[in-house]
């Protein structure tokens, strides 16, 4: 089992996040909302996800997605998500949240897409 | 019990890492009862979701409370329960995650991904008065039993 690494980078005034491994109830899904929550303190309220190397979301982790949405969206920002794998994705679209989130799979067009 | 079933039975702590033990565990049983990556990966994620359901909203994360799990496969499906000791619950009030107003919900998808990976899903009272949740899935090559009670499964040819 892959353990969550979630790495933030710079990309003009969008804040990319690599994320791999699984998000799922305990140290994932910590680990996602510490990091979110630490892009806001600093002010960075452009947030995109790469989910790209993302394996495994359980509903905690699917919580959590949903919790850092809202949170960012409570501060006036956004935050989009970036490459999903068939099984992130088949999720979001059972859960319906595929009609909540921006998903992109262009880095490019995804980053340009923020307001 | 026939006795072409095959049990296994585990007593798991309320802990975190009784999640993970348990999804492997049945994910082992699921490959070597013939399932294909996409059935593992439903049943496994059904029964993180059913221990986590046990974990936390049964036993309310209480480390001296116990989760059981118990493990069928018979000739025609496998079968998971899982049961905690708590104070068990009413499936029907359950809200439907997929209800707009719940879209945005942080918690409450668990019992919807169960049903909607599982053939079949239910939660019954168990006789200590927790809640018992149990799931199956055919076995590959098992189709469904008609309406009318009349096994229509057969193997598929190989």
């Amino acid at each position: 089992m892959t353990s969550l690494r979630a790495t933030p980078r710079e990309s003009g005034m969008v804040s990319v996040v690599d994320v791999s491994g699984r998000i799922t109830l305990g140290e994932g899904s910590a680990l996602m909302r510490k990091m979110i929550r630490g892009l806001l303190e600093e002010g960075r309220t452009k947030i995109l996800l790469n989910l790209g190397d993302v394996d495994y979301i359980d509903s905690s982790g699917i919580g959590e997605l949903v919790s850092g949405y809202t949170a960012v969206k409570g501060r006036g920002g956004e935050l989009k998500l970036l490459n999903l794998n068939r099984r992130v994705r088949d999720l979001l679209q059972l859960t319906r949240l595929y009609t909540v989130f921006d998903v992109h799979s262009d880095e490019t067009t995804a980053v340009s897409s923020f307001r | 019990m026939t006795p072409e079933t095959k049990h296994l039975e585990v007593t798991l702590g309320t802990q975190l890492e009784s999640v993970g033990l348990a999804e492997e565990m049945c994910l082992r049983v699921a490959e070597a009862a013939g399932f294909g990556e996409d059935d593992c990966y439903r049943i496994g994620m059904s029964v993180r979701e059913g221990v986590i359901n046990a974990f936390h909203y049964g036993n309310c994360e209480r480390p001296g409370k116990k989760i059981h799990l118990a493990v069928d496969l018979t000739p025609e499906k496998l079968v998971i329960h899982v049961r905690d000791e708590g104070s068990g619950f009413n499936l029907a009030a359950v809200p439907n995650p997929l209800a707009e107003e719940n879209l945005l919900s942080t918690s409450g998808r668990g019992i919807f991904l169960m049903r909607s990976f599982m053939d079949e899903f239910n939660v019954v009272a168990s006789s200590t008065g927790g809640a018992e949740l149990i799931m199956s899935k055919r076995l590959p090559g098992r189709a469904a039993v008609s309406s009318n009670g009349e096994k229509a499964a057969r193997r598929r040819e190989s």
